[in-house]
């Protein structure tokens, strides 16, 4: 699997991301300049990662997704590509129109950062074969404006298309129908609030969140 | 623009009193201009000059062969060997967060984060030291709240893990909270940046955000008492933007790489002012600015406004000139301003060119090298009275009144609005002994921890700062970290007044003769004085921060036992009960002398903790604080959800549950290992008791039991009483 990471001069959780690919993949992680056009090519994924991309002034990922590097991003995933976007990433990816619904501010109007249980609602996809549904699992939430909202019809399709990846079990954010994680229709797409990129090393107090990058892993081994 | 006549009236508005204009008047021989009157007031006012503390700071420790640079820098730099080394400071703004809690706080972490990347050091970690006015004053939930989301807004942004900190509640802070920010940073050990200039007809550069009328005359404001015209003083709080200050450091460091710089310099309190006097300074050079090359953000800005304007996320550096393209590229990458504003001179003088107009023209060496120096008088705090009348304690509410109370419940309130994971290398998160980060791709780890007991300072200041560097040095060890170094953040009262001064002088000396037994030399620092309003002043305030460091990951010791674990005291327990948090938050009494700090005592028993935990035989440990072995045995059972037993002991209850001797920690250990560790004690010489257990669902101390239930309930909400 060949990982390439953007970097937008906001971004702080690029170099996290970079580590939890190379850690499964062996391969060097591609840091991609957010003013770049193209992407490298050879590129299994595209992960847009955590941090304020550009302050979160204005609407959180809105000047990111105006980027001229999300263009190609978005000409990615329209091609098949895997892309994931993780806390402001989710943010970017929704602005960009790659994924369905908004984030709004926490209904409790404050940042939050700490770990969460959360429920794996599929593995019917390539982020997440290797968890078990239904499976619990602990996975650390930071942020400001993770309030996944979708009207009635978009949650019944993400539904009935089994999109929803994550719920959470206590909702720390106010999400509609406690969405942490989203896919595409393609289910080549993933968006995600919580990051997984932090418990991924027994140190820092958890490995839970090693088996999403596994499961890429194995799903996109020389794809 | 003509320039207002300096008047009387006008130097003293400056905070300057007649002895010290006669000086001005003496070193340039003619009435000052309106600009040089605002350069020398922020030059000499007491934030920037030191001019009460100097004397007293000169006697601290600053040395040791861990030390690469002390204070006078940025930040101290410390070796943390393999080439590597760790940049730290803390400071206040503590005027500014009353002001306006959100951006005065913001802007305090902003400025500490910009102290260590100017340095050359990548931020790792952040922590802040919170003193409020009591839970019940009409101000505190306020102050409280904006506060903790101006801290949050701007290290969440920037991008560093707050790990650590405190946060107290005091009568004593009603008109004058206290906030005290720390940052730490990585850096190779031989690619540190200082701020010496050197080298004439250097060009000087700015870089970062454009200047406004913010800020201008904030040093000058924070280095006076506070009275009811305080709401008129609004206009000198900056206001923070954390993604400028992301893509400084970004562009600092990246411009470090190229090599093109000579020397650097945050631009922090009085902003242009002291950045271009202490490059100068250091270097032995003159400069010269020319005010219109400086990017402003707002119309017709004299002089005086550039020179005094705090602005924040501006840096000021000398470049060498043939790498200048490389410079620009670094800065266009990152879209930030910059310009050629000046550059150095051979002569001794300070040049500020506005439009063709000489505003300024001073030796620039004399402004900091004859900022007046005061040796203030001074009264030795006298002996406290020997603590009368100890109260009878039911021992169960005690411990319910305590974990409950706004200043010992459980913080997570607070850190939880601080993002202190980014990073993804915090071992150790908020509400420990001690944060812990990993030093990226290696096993090794920094702890850091601040620490100060302010009614043990008012009560005996050299006690009180012997137990502030004391109780750091326990909470790194509590961590398996060997201590090595410290910054301290002195926050007193008015230094005019001898009793304000005799603490002050006392807490030094504590503090001092602390830091030398117990080898954590001072590397950095701030002194925040005239935390008074209306009069009154604060309770003494060093707070200190410190930084450990674990050569291996696996060396790490948590304060969460397991079940069945034993539980051993180590130390001393005579039942200290004078100026308890037993007494203070019961009793409401503050009374009785500070418990008294056996250094040797401290240093045998912390070497003993990491010798148990390299030989394997403790599972946890928790340093003794504030409520003594009760508190601390339930907080290490709240941390892994389980019951805890403690025996009673002598000589009281009060006294065994909630004294609060020195140099004492809690060790838990399996039923397998205790032997063992007894041995070990036994050999160290080190006192060593089996005082109780981990396990099930109830807590029980002594005779008196309650269900575990009960204390997460007060303990999880005691914080949010105030907060929401």
């Amino acid at each position: 699997m060949k990982a390439g990471v953007i970097v937008f001069p906001g971004s702080n959780c690029d170099r996290d991301l970079a580590v939890a690919f190379e850690r499964v993949s062996g391969r060097k992680t591609d840091m991609i300049w957010h003013k770049d056009s193209t992407l490298p090519t050879g590129l299994d994924i595209v992960a847009v990662p955590g941090g304020f991309s550009f302050g979160d002034y204005l609407r959180c990922g809105a000047i990111a997704a105006r980027s001229p590097i999300m263009r190609s991003v978005v000409e990615f995933a329209n091609n098949g590509g895997h892309v994931l976007g993780i806390c402001n990433g989710f943010q970017v990816l929704i602005e960009s129109g790659l994924l369905p619904g908004a984030l709004m501010r926490n209904a409790g109007l404050k940042f939050v950062c700490k770990d969460v249980e959360l429920k794996v609602a599929t593995s019917r996809t390539a982020f997440t074969s290797n968890y078990r549904k239904g499976e619990e699992i602990t996975i650390p939430v930071a942020h400001h404006d993770g309030n996944y909202v979708a009207d009635p019809d978009l949650v019944k399709r993400l539904k009935d298309e089994d999109r929803i990846t994550f719920t959470y079990a206590d909702n720390p954010n106010g999400s509609t129908a406690d969405i942490a994680g989203i896919v595409s229709e393609n289910r080549r797409v993933m968006g995600m609030m919580p990051h997984p990129e932090r418990l991924n090393d027994r140190h820092l107090g958890g490995t839970d969140g090693t088996r999403l990058f596994e499961s890429l892993g194995e799903a996109l081994v020389g794809a | 623009m003509s320039e207002p006549e300096i008047t009387p009236e006008l130097v003293r508005e400056h905070g300057i009193n007649a002895e010290e204009y006669q000086r001005i008047l003496d070193l340039i021989g003619r009435v000052p201009s309106f600009t040089e009157l605002g350069i020398f007031s922020a030059m000499w006012n007491e934030h920037c000059s030191y001019k009460s503390s100097k004397k007293w700071l000169r006697t601290l420790p600053t040395e040791g062969p861990q030390v690469i640079c002390g204070p006078g820098e940025n930040a101290g730099v410390v070796d943390i060997g393999d080439g590597q080394a760790v940049v730290f400071k803390m400071e206040s703004h503590n005027h500014p967060s009353y002001i306006e809690p959100y951006q005065g706080a913001a802007t305090g972490v902003g400025g500490i984060l910009r102290d260590v990347f100017t340095m050359g050091a990548r931020p790792i970690a952040a922590m802040n030291s919170l003193s409020f006015g009591e839970p019940s004053h009409p101000k505190t939930k306020q102050l409280l709240n904006g506060v903790v989301e101006g801290i949050g807004g701007y290290g969440n942004c920037f991008g560093v893990p707050t790990v650590g900190g405190e946060v107290r509640f005091h009568k004593a802070y009603n008109g004058n909270c206290l906030v005290n920010a720390f940052a730490a940073g990585l850096a190779d050990a031989d690619k540190i940046f200082y701020s010496a200039a050197s080298g004439v007809g250097m060009p000087v550069v700015y870089l970062g955000a454009k200047t406004g009328r913010d800020g201008v005359g904030g040093a000058t404001m924070a280095s006076a008492e506070f009275d009811d015209t305080i709401e008129d003083k609004r206009p000198t709080v900056q206001v923070g933007d954390p993604f400028t200050e992301k893509r400084l450091m970004e562009a600092t460091l990246e411009l470090m790489q190229t090599g093109a710089v000579i020397s650097i310099q945050d631009m922090g309190a009085a902003g242009l002012t002291c950045s271009a006097v202490e490059m100068g300074d250091k270097g032995n050079l003159g400069v010269a600015l020319d005010l219109e090359k400086v990017p402003v953000r707002e119309e017709n800005m004299t002089a005086y406004e550039m020179m005094l304007s705090e602005s924040q996320e501006r840096m000021l550096m000398v470049l060498k000139p043939e790498k200048e393209a490389e410079a620009k590229a670094v800065f266009d990458k990152w879209d930030l301003d910059f310009a050629i504003v000046g550059e150095t001179i051979a002569e001794d003088r300070f040049l500020i060119r506005h439009n063709g107009a000489l505003m300024a023209d001073l030796p620039l060496k004399a402004l900091s090298g004859t900022a007046p120096e005061y040796d203030r008088p001074w009264l030795e705090t006298p002996p406290a009275p020997a603590l009368v009348n100890v109260p009878e304690v039911d021992v169960k509410a005690a411990l319910l009144t305590l974990l409950g109370s706004p200043n010992y419940s459980s913080r997570a309130w607070v850190w939880q609005q601080y993002d202190h994971m980014v990073g993804a290398d915090t071992a150790v998160r908020p509400g420990s002994d001690a944060g812990v980060v990993r030093v990226h791709g290696t096993d090794k780890a920094l702890a850091f921890t601040s620490d100060v007991t302010p009614r043990y300072c008012k009560a005996n200041p050299f006690e009180g700062g012997k137990q502030a560097v004391a109780e750091a040095y326990r909470n790194l060890c509590a961590t398996g970290a060997k201590p090595l170094a410290t910054t301290d953040n002195l926050n007193f009262g008015n230094p005019e007044k001898p009793e304000i001064m005799g603490q002050f002088v006392g807490c030094i000396k504590g503090i001092g003769e602390a830091v030398a037994a117990l080898d954590m030399p001072i590397v950095s620092g701030n002194v925040s004085l005239y935390n008074e309003t209306d009069g009154k002043g604060i309770l003494p305030t060093p707070t200190i921060g410190a930084v450990g460091l674990l050569e291996d990951l696996d060396q790490l010791i948590t304060n969460r036992p397991n079940e069945g674990d034993q539980l051993f005291l180590l130390g001393e327990t005579v039942g200290h009960l004078g100026q308890s948090a037993l007494l203070a938050e019961l009793f409401d009494r503050e009374d009785g002398d500070a418990p008294h700090v056996d250094l040797s005592a401290e240093k045998a028993h912390g070497e003993f903790v990491r010798a148990a935990k390299a030989e394997g035989l403790i599972s946890a440990a928790h340093d003794l604080g504030d409520g003594g072995l009760a508190v601390a045995a339930v907080e290490m059972g709240l941390a892994s959800g389980l019951g805890v037993s403690l025996i009673s002991g002598g000589p009281s209850d009060a006294g065994w549950f909630y004294g609060e001797d020195q140099a004492r920690y809690l060790l838990a250990c399996t039923r397998d290992n205790a032997e063992a560790l007894t041995t070990l004690a036994r050999e160290a010489g080190v006192p060593l008791k089996k005082v109780g257990g981990f396990g099930g669902e109830t807590i029980t101390l002594g005779k008196v039991s309650l269900p575990l239930a009960d204390a997460r309930d007060a303990h999880s909400g005691g914080l949010l009483k105030v907060a929401l």
